[in-house]
């Protein structure tokens, strides 16, 4: 796409995101749905960032996801009633457990890899379930709610306002985003690409792969820990579940739905998704049934996802 | 307090081999074929299912034999229809397309056999203990265990001694030349599949008998499976043998010190053997692409 | 790749394109919000209708369907129409279910709410229903929190506290068994609190605890569990453990004979999982929170047949709980005079329901201090078979839920209204 194209869609992209709690009604949505969008969308592009531009299959990204979410619960609930200490919290916990892991898993490719997450994903899984005291266990965590932001010169109420929410979750979105793009941009991220284009061609050009795959796993964990905070600051609520590997297919599929291969993919994989199974699951008690045909047709018939027919169309 | 560990190592290895049961299938597939079969889980609850639907007309000896033939059929034709189009591509697309059936089998067997709970008969001859002291073995895990057994031997067999066998212990380790040879890999890669659904099914025949049977039956069992192939090796079926057993005793024995432990300590020993030995115990080199 | 410059190929791809813009389309229409008949009071049930929950939720929510018919049948709440609105909250993550309870409220504009099964889905849910000052009763959520220490103006609870299920069957367990309990207990609040309230009512009757498991949920082996408790040498293994987990380990402890050797019991249980059970595993004394064989109890048959007739088998508690929970709504609302939620709660307070929906020998009443129903516990024994079908349980004494409740102060709950 060339150079004005491409800020077009990207002024496009934000002007639709800012003014998603006004046209959001108006389509038998409401603001909680695009927050959870916005979030889920986060947690995708994140997943996106190892999977689509490094290469790297990780279906286990729920356990920073949901990581995330009790850090930030139990912060507000435990430490300090701060929605910002909240997110920091959760990021630095999702990170922290990711760089542990990442160090462990990071000989491994393929499929095995691939299984490796999954298993510790189920791990952190088993732990919340477990350390009923301290996370609630199946209960989840309960009896805490997100904190208004005291920005000293004004407070900002994201508990009662939706709108507000919103917003500050936009912000971190497009904070989020930004930096995903920057590093993408950079020679690190253009290493990235390489690794995923041809594994060994790279290592024979002295690349680390090793360094920079972990690092590749680090950043998206960093990314889904920050979307895991938000949604357990949209819940007021967080539970076992978010860690699942459920969930973490939702996140793949979102990603494959989108397009992998390009950075806004995800987004509109995570909106189409989250709507289609919020409708599907009113309308009918079998809507495994249609989402797990969902995942099917898309892989046989879309495996470009929505953006890669547009692309391609494009290209030729 | 020995006694209590003794009857716990015993007690595990009557789990262990029903982990190993379902890993084994789960690993064959995943050895020749590089997919992961997220609806593992899926095909062992339909197994149950199809025996509980069986019983009526065959008893339950007959829905013993027939059920797994069942599943297996279904298998094949899954991996007819489905999941033989995702060979070329990323491994990423048949974790997706399995992972996307899963879903649609709990549904479906919800949808079929009802959410409830439904009673499966297990003969009383197999219900009652052989002894007072050693009361939780019972004839049905006896018979469970014997089963095991002669599921493991004959595909021991069959992958040594049959033609079959020996085409798939040589395709997991190349498959490029397995074809140039002149053998049909995708006639290879339906068989080998269906033997994988084919262990499944069985090892949801045995779980009926066993544990409550409704729909969400197959999901709790796929992690043990995951495990004990991780655990014991990549690519390698005693392994993933070894594994299944060993995850049952550790589970077994942490039950008697630690029991909050008991499911933990099988992702400890996953992160150890990771750290370790990333290939797993008895796994092959260069298994790990 | 030259594939796709071949005329076929690209003729699939804009066939596919072609179908996916239409699907889209599909997608689309059900947004634009169709002219939702305002004039119909609106339920929203939000339950697990899938995953481990599925077979209660769903139970509970034919008991509301039920309600509804009956009630639009004598001409609806205050004149209009009732509509019930379901909404699955799944098993999975609480996310769900506090979306779609936002949804209704916010979207769908609910006056009442009505869920969750589940417990910690059921506090969630009444965090968002505070919120919004919308009149929320849990048909079937356990946890004594809910009307305890996190109860709320707004919300009333159907089902028994844990507690009120203990001292129910305590009784029973140390005259006819003995006095040395062994627990089984599954590891979440539900399982804790039952224990504690066991625990308590235990040693009040002179009994002692010789020992204490904790399973995970969704365990499904429970041997290594069965094997300590044996060596405990207890007179009652008690099975605090529900669903399906109650399934898998009264099947397990039948195959080990340890019915011969012990007895086993525990406190709440429920027809689902007895359904679920092979008959020879149909064992042990519980407390059931309704029953549907009540014989001498008045408008009982007919609400067995309503349901037959609905579904082809008996109700459960669960059905009895959806039913109650939906009814309650209407007659707070007549009550009331009103569909506004401080007053529709005031008016539910004390509430008695009448004998169509209690359906009990002692009348039903929501307790004002915690919103609480207090009716009838049924005490009793499984059986495989009873004299009908599905007559899995055979009720030998029932306890008054009066003398079985603890006093509000000692639940913890303390009611703060909106100004």
């Amino acid at each position: 796409m060339s150079g004005t194209d491409r800020r077009l869609t990207l002024a496009g992209i934000w002007i639709v995101l800012l003014a998603m709690p006004f046209w959001l009604p108006y389509l038998g949505g409401y603001t909680e749905l695009g927050s959870r969008v916005l979030v889920m969308a986060l947690a995708a592009m994140a997943l996106n960032f190892l999977l689509g531009f490094t290469g790297v299959l990780s279906f286990g990204h729920a356990a920073y996801f949901g990581l995330g979410a009790y850090a930030a619960g139990m912060t507000i609930k435990y430490l300090l009633p701060s929605s910002i200490a909240g997110i920091l919290m959760g990021v630095i916990v999702g990170t922290l457990a990711a760089m542990l892991i990442g160090a462990l898993i990071v000989k491994l490719r393929g499929v095995y890899f691939a299984m490796v997450t999954i298993a510790f994903g189920q791990v952190f899984y088993f732990i919340t379930f477990r350390w009923n005291d301290v996370t609630g266990g199946d209960d989840g965590l309960t009896g805490w709610q997100r904190q208004p932001i005291d920005l000293g010169f004004t407070k900002i109420d994201i508990l009662g306002n939706d709108k507000a929410f919103y917003y500050l979750v936009l912000v971190f979105f497009a904070l989020a985003t930004g930096a995903m793009a920057l590093i993408l941009r950079s020679p690190f991220g253009r290493t990235l690409l390489a690794i995923r284009e041809n594994e060994r061609r790279a290592r024979f050009l002295g690349i680390p792969i090793e360094r920079h795959i972990w690092l590749s796993f680090v950043i998206s964990c960093f990314f889904a820990s920050l979307a895991g905070a938000l949604y357990a600051l949209l819940n007021n609520f967080t539970d076992p579940r978010a860690l699942r590997w459920d969930l973490s297919g939702n996140f793949v599929i979102m990603a494959v739905l989108g397009g992998m291969r390009s950075f806004w993919g995800p987004l509109i994989g995570a909106a189409i998704f989250v709507v289609l199974q919020d409708y599907v699951s009113s309308q009918t008690e079998n809507w495994m049934s249609f989402i797990g045909l969902f995942f099917v047709l898309v892989v046989l018939f879309f495996p470009r996802g929505i953006l890669g027919i547009f692309r391609r169309r494009t290209a030729s | 307090m020995t006694q209590l560990i003794v009857f716990n190592v015993f007690n595990g290895l009557i789990v262990g081999a029903f982990y190993a049961l379902m890993a084994l299938g789960l690993s064959l597939i995943l050895n020749l074929s590089g997919v992961i079969n997220f609806a593992h889980g899926g095909f062992m609850a339909l197994g149950a299912y199809i025996a509980y639907s069986l019983m009526p007309y065959t008893g339950f000896w007959g829905a013993l034999v027939v059920a797994p033939f069942l599943t297996a059929i279904l298998g094949l034709a899954v991996e007819r229809v489905l999941i033989r189009r995702l060979y070329g591509r990323d491994p990423l697309y048949s974790l997706l397309l399995t992972f996307g059936l899963a879903y649609i089998f709990e549904d479906g067997t919800r949808f079929i056999w009802g959410a409830q709970s439904v009673p499966y008969q297990v003969p009383a001859i197999l219900t009652t203990p052989l002894s007072t002291q050693f009361f939780f073995l019972t004839g049905y895990r006896v018979f469970m265990v014997a089963l095991v057994a002669i599921a493991v031997v004959a595909l021991f067999l069959i992958l040594s001694r049959t033609r079959l066998g020996m085409r798939i212990r040589a395709g997991t380790l190349d498959l490029e030349t397995v074809s140039a040879l002149g053998v049909n890999v995708r006639v290879l890669r339906n068989l080998n599949f269906g033997l994988g659904i084919f262990l499944a099914g069985l090892a949801g025949v045995l779980a009926a008998g066993l544990l409550g049977l409704q729909p969400t039956i197959g999901t709790s069992l796929i992690m043990p499976s995951f495990v004990a192939i991780i655990v014991g090796g990549l690519g390698s079926l005693p392994g993933t043998l070894l594994g299944g057993l060993l995850i049952g005793i550790a589970s077994g024995i942490a039950t008697v010190y630690l029991p909050s432990a008991t499911e933990a300590i099988m992702y400890v020993m996953m992160g150890v053997v990771l750290l370790i030995r990333p290939r797993g115990l008895l796994g092959e080199e260069g298994r790990m692409h | 790749m030259s594939r796709d410059d071949k005329p076929g190929t690209i003729r699939r791809r804009t066939l596919i394109k072609g179908a996916a813009a239409a699907g889209a389309l599909q997608f689309a229409s059900p947004f634009i919000l169709k002219a939702s008949a305002a004039d119909t009071v609106k339920i929203g049930l939000c339950n697990p209708l899938t995953g481990t929950y599925a077979a209660v939720g769903k139970n509970e929510m034919i008991g509301c369907q039920l309600a509804i018919e009956q009630m639009n049948g004598k001409g609806g709440i205050l004149g209009k129409q009732a509509e019930l609105l379901v909404e699955d909250s799944t098993s999975g993550d609480a996310g769900t279910a506090v979306q779609k309870s936002r949804k209704l409220i916010e979207r769908d504009g609910i006056n009442f709410l009505l869920g969750n099964v589940n417990s910690a889905l059921a506090l969630a849910m009444a965090q968002v229903s505070n919120e919004k000052g919308v009149l929320h009763i849990v048909p079937g959520g356990h946890t004594d929190a809910i009307t305890g220490a996190t109860c709320h103006w707004n919300v009333f609870r159907v089902c028994n506290t844990t507690q009120m299920e203990a001292n129910a069957v305590a009784g029973q367990l140390i005259s006819k068994m003995g006095k040395k309990w062994y627990y089984i207990t599954p590891d979440y609040a539900f399982g804790h609190t039952l224990q504690a309230g066991l625990e308590k009512a235990c040693t009040k009757l002179g009994g002692e605890k010789v020992g204490a498991d904790l399973t995970p949920l969704g365990t499904t082996d429970f041997s290594s569990y069965l094997i300590k408790a044996q060596s405990a040498n207890p007179d009652i293994i008690i099975f605090l453990t529900q669903g399906d987990d109650m399934v898998n380990a009264l099947k397990q402890a039948v195959q080990f004979g340890l019915d011969k050797r012990v007895h086993l019991a525990g406190a709440q249980q429920e027809l689902e999982p007895l359904e679920g059970l092979p008959p020879e595993a149909r064992i042990g004394t519980w407390v059931f929170e309704w029953y549907w064989n009540q014989p001498n109890v008045p408008h009982v048959a007919e609400f067995v047949d309503a349901i037959k007739k609905k579904t082809g088998r008996v109700p459960t508690a669960r059905t009895w709980f959806g039913f109650v929970s939906t009814w309650s709504c209407a007659l707070a609302a007549q009550a009331a005079n009103s569909l506004e939620g401080a007053k529709v709660a005031k008016a539910l307070e004390g509430m008695k329901l009448p004998p169509e929906i209690g359906l009990m020998p002692d009348q039903p009443f929501f307790r004002a201090g915690d919103h609480q129903l207090i009716g009838d516990l049924f005490v009793g024994n499984a059986q495989a078979q009873g004299k009908m079908d599905d007559d899995f349980f055979n009720v030998t004494e029932i306890v008054k839920g009066t003398d079985a409740a603890v006093s509000v102060e000692e639940t913890g709950c303390k009611l703060t209204w909106p100004a």
